[in-house]
C-alpha cells in the first residue's frame, strides 16, 4: 500500500498493522525517516507532492522491490506538507520470507524514494528564509549500489 | 481550455500553482510560449536544467498537441523523499 498524507502519523501503529495477520511472511523490516532540526537551522519543511503523479512513481520504484526482492508485501507511508522536526516523514515495511531479503528491499526502497520521488521540499528557517532543496551527491551515489550487476 | 500547474520553485517564482488557459493552446509549445511571454522570470526559471513536463501525468519530452481538458504539469528537479 502506498499512501501520502498531510497528517501526522505514528510508525508503531503503522507496523502493528502491516504484520497482522502473517503467518507465513518470516521476516517484516521498516524504516522510518524523522524530520531534523539541524541545530535550529530548520524550523519547518514542506514537501510538495503531485496527486496521483507521485504516487504513480512511488508504485514504480515499489514495483522493482517487489520483483527484486520477491516481497510478499510492502507499505510506503510518505508526509506532504508541512512537517515539524521529530514527526515522521516516511515509513517503509517490507514483508518477506527471510530477514535478508526484507532488510535489503527496505534498503533499496529508501535509497530510490530519496533520489527519484517526485517530491518538492523546502526548507524554512528561524529567519523565514526559505530554502528549495534538491538530493545530496550522496543521495544519487547509493542508487548506484543497486544498479551494478 | 487547458489546466496548467507549477511546482516547487515554479510556483514560487510565478506566484500562482494553478491555472486555467482559455482557450485552449493547440500544443505544449503554444502553451509555454504563451506563458514565457508573459512573465519573464518564469521563462527563464522554465528553461532552468531538470524542469520536466508532464501531459496528463505523463512525462512527455518534445512538443504535443492539447486537447480541451488537458492537464500540463511544469516540474523542476525533484527533491526526492
Amino acid at each position: 500500500m502506498i499512501a501520502l498524507t498531510d497528517q501526522p502519523f505514528e510508525p508503531g501503529a503503522l507496523l502493528t498493522e502491516f504484520s497482522k495477520g502473517r503467518t507465513e511472511t518470516g521476516a517484516v523490516a521498516t524504516f522510518t525517516g524523522l524530520a531534523r532540526a539541524e541545530q535550529g537551522a530548520t524550523t519547518t519543511l514542506e514537501l510538495e507532492a503531485y496527486p496521483g503523479f507521485t504516487e504513480a512513481e512511488i508504485g514504480r520504484i515499489a514495483d522493482g522491490a517487489r520483483d527484486r526482492f520477491n516481497l510478499d508485501d510492502l507499505a510506503i507511508t510518505h508526509r506532504v506538507g508541512r512537517i515539524a522536526p521529530g514527526e515522521a516523514i516516511v515509513f517503509v515495511a517490507t514483508a518477506a520470507g527471510h530477514r535478508r531479503a526484507a532488510f535489503e528491499a527496505c534498503d533499496f526502497l529508501m535509497d530510490y524514494l530519496k533520489s527519484r520521488a517526485p517530491f518538492w521540499k523546502k526548507e524554512t528557517g528561524p529567519d523565514g528564509q526559505a530554502r528549495w532543496i534538491e538530493p545530496r551527491p550522496q543521495d544519487h551515489a547509493d542508487i548506484t549500489r543497486w544498479e551494478t550487476p | 481550455m487547458a489546466k496548467v500547474l507549477l511546482f516547487g520553485r515554479l510556483s514560487d517564482i510565478a506566484g500562482w500553482r494553478e491555472r486555467t488557459l482559455e482557450p485552449l493552446p493547440a500544443s505544449l509549445s503554444a502553451l509555454r510560449a504563451q506563458l514565457c511571454a508573459e512573465d519573464e522570470a518564469l521563462a527563464e526559471a522554465l528553461s532552468a536544467p531538470g524542469v520536466q513536463v508532464a501531459l496528463d501525468q505523463a512525462i512527455v519530452r518534445g512538443d504535443a498537441a492539447l486537447t480541451a481538458g488537458s492537464e500540463v504539469a511544469f516540474l523542476p528537479a525533484m527533491s526526492g523523499g
